[in-house]
């Protein structure tokens, strides 16, 4: 069990490398000089001198590889650099709205999980009912459905037509069903499939087969065996799409004018303010390595055959 | 046996309900300039906001352009460029995914672990940070999406040259003396071609819901042109007023999505193919 906590932490280094260099590449890609770009955010008339210090000063004039290094030495102590349009540091901008966007992704991941696990469930072990008809029609429409465009319908029925929640932004517990919902229905869409066609193919497995000539009572088999089981491949992909709800989360902020960190990155992109960019990027990579991680590691936890096996997790 | 050949009639039946209706926007597509019933971007202020009419078919946006044309101009742009992604990413993945499975080795390591890395991240995050770079505009999403779709198609063509290599009925078809050419037809297109096709068509639904996803947040299409997810973006501040403005283009991404995905689904279902 150490062993394989072990190896899966060390998979996790190439990973970051690669993180790291590829938003290191986006820097240096980029027609945008830092120090220009800092000593124009800064209202500072720039003179090759002055230029020549600042870039001195951002160690720019250190060869490639050096850079890289410093850069994710700097990485690993959250220092990201300072923005070119506000000139306070990155780092501090993105803990400021760290917490509107959290609020957000964990009020949709609960309402998701809330949602999907009773209907995939119930939807696979009563195949071809009214309920799994439902749950496909659902799952199938939410993954078709724009969530922009969602959002705006969510707007026109409920606040607009119903006035039941505030059109945007943030504060009580009301502002935040709309945007949940939105940023849910994709994810209820691909978990109540995933739980189904999970729940479906366990169904067809021996042990069921045996505890059911055990006389074991169907409810004990479906609740603690089945459902035990099946929602293995429910949670990887819960930790896979961790990632992508954090994109959702700037769909959904720019849809509700939620003052999240979604909403900065793109304010970022248009104002080619590199380093805030670059401090997306990697912690959404970050996010995604890491939640990779958890996810395996507690699969570990409800499934001991994993570990047994020697990390082969999927 | 029966059912399976009841899900065949099911899927065989939707794939021509599917193809039906794409080919019936395509036309639309090609033909946009001709049946549009107005310039789509020709602003007339005197007429903003008019309800439909015989001259405007589904009303006039803020700036009273006609909506019908609008839409029908946006499907140029949506399924035009999707169709663009589709190529040039195929092609992009014929050309990685045959050197790396005819290679082997460490060159076919290096590239598959880069596609690896690819999918690893979510589609969005390598758009928006692609676009980070290159800035906002319609070319660099198209870019970016190419560069982020390819890796699918490589690891399909690779999978095919490896068998090319190595699978026995291949090479058993080459020692009963059959032509390159008759293998390459009957062996290999038949076993690249469903999950090509499953691919493809998920993809394509994919790359309209991208663009439109862009330009919706400002970083794809500018105005004035004429695009689905723009056309939501502008309609957003008319919802309580004129609330088919961000209605009807919203609709047509949700039935060209819905179709490619309804495709992609029962060309798997008929085909046999797993999808990712």
């Amino acid at each position: 069990m150490g062993t394989y906590i072990l190896k899966r932490i060390m998979a996790i280094i190439p990973i970051f490398l690669l993180a790291t260099l590829l938003t290191f590449g986006m820097i240096h890609l980029s027609p945008v000089d830092p120090a220009e770009a800092y000593l124009s955010a800064a209202h500072i008339q720039s003179t090759d001198e002055i230029l020549a210090q600042k870039r001195h000063e951002f160690g720019l004039d250190q060869p490639l590889h050096v850079q890289y290094v410093n850069s994710i030495i700097k990485i690993c102590q959250f220092d990201f650099g300072i923005s070119y349009l506000s000139n306070k540091p990155v780092w501090e901008e993105v803990t400021y709205r760290m917490p509107a966007t959290i609020q957000l992704a964990l009020g949709s991941i609960i309402l998701a999980i809330l949602v999907s696990v009773p209907l995939g469930f119930l939807a696979g072990i009563k195949k071809n009912s009214g309920i799994d008809h439902f749950s496909r029609l659902l799952s199938f429409f939410g993954a078709s459905i724009p969530s922009f465009w969602l959002g705006y319908l969510l707007i026109f029925f409920f606040s607009v037509k119903l006035d039941l929640f505030p059109v945007e932004g943030i504060g009580t517990w009301q502002h935040l069903v709309l945007p949940s919902v939105t940023l849910a229905l994709p994810l209820i869409a691909l978990y109540t499939r995933l739980l189904r066609a999970s729940v479906l193919e366990n169904l067809q497995e021996p042990y069921v087969l045996f505890a059911r000539t055990r006389g074991i009572h169907e409810k004990v088999i479906m609740g603690k065996h089945v459902l035990r089981i099946a929602i293995s491949p429910m949670i990887t992909g819960l930790g896979m799409n961790l990632g992508k709800l954090l994109t959702g989360t700037i769909i959904v902020e720019a849809v509700f004018s939620w003052p999240g960190f979604g909403r900065y990155f793109i304010e970022a992109i248009f104002n080619r303010d590199v380093p805030v960019i670059q401090c997306y990027v990697l912690l959404a990579a970050g996010l995604f390595i890491f939640s990779n991680l958890i996810v395996d590691l507690i699969q570990m936890c409800i499934d001991p055959r994993i570990s047994r096996k020697g990390g082969q997790s999927q | 046996m029966i059912t399976s050949l009841r899900i065949m009639m099911r899927s065989q039946k939707v794939i021509v309900l599917c193809s039906i209706i794409l080919s019936f926007l395509f036309i639309i597509t090609i033909l946009a300039p001709w049946i549009a019933p107005n310039d789509p971007i020709a602003v007339n202020l005197a007429n903003k906001l008019q309800p439909s009419s015989f001259e405007y078919p589904l009303g006039t946006d803020h700036l009273g352009r006609c909506t019908l044309s609008r839409i029908l101009y946006g499907a140029r742009i949506s399924l035009g460029f999707a169709t663009l992604i589709f190529i040039s990413s195929l092609g992009i993945g014929l050309i990685v995914g045959t050197i790396a499975g005819y290679k082997g080795g460490w060159v076919d390591q290096v590239l598959m672990r880069l596609c690896d890395g690819v999918m690893a991240f979510p589609n969005l995050l390598l758009i928006l940070g692609l676009v980070g770079i290159l800035g906002p505009g319609l070319k660099q999403v198209i870019i970016a999406l190419m560069l982020v779709q390819w890796v699918y198609y490589a690891r399909i063509f690779r999978g095919m040259v490896l068998s090319l290599k190595e699978q026995n009925y291949i090479a058993a078809a080459k020692i009963s003396g059959s032509s390159q050419w008759k293998i390459i037809k009957k062996h290999i297109i038949p076993n690249v071609l469903p999950p090509l096709a499953v691919m493809g068509t998920l993809e394509m639904g994919w790359a309209i819901m991208d663009i439109s996803a862009m330009s919706f947040l400002g970083l794809g299409v500018q105005p004035p042109t004429p695009e689905w997810g723009a056309m939501i973006h502008e309609g957003k501040s008319y919802i309580r007023t004129n609330p088919e403005l961000m209605l009807y283009p919203g609709l047509m991404i949700m039935l060209v999505v819905v179709t490619f995905n309804l495709l992609g689904e029962a060309l798997s279902e008929r085909f046999g193919v797993k999808r990712r």
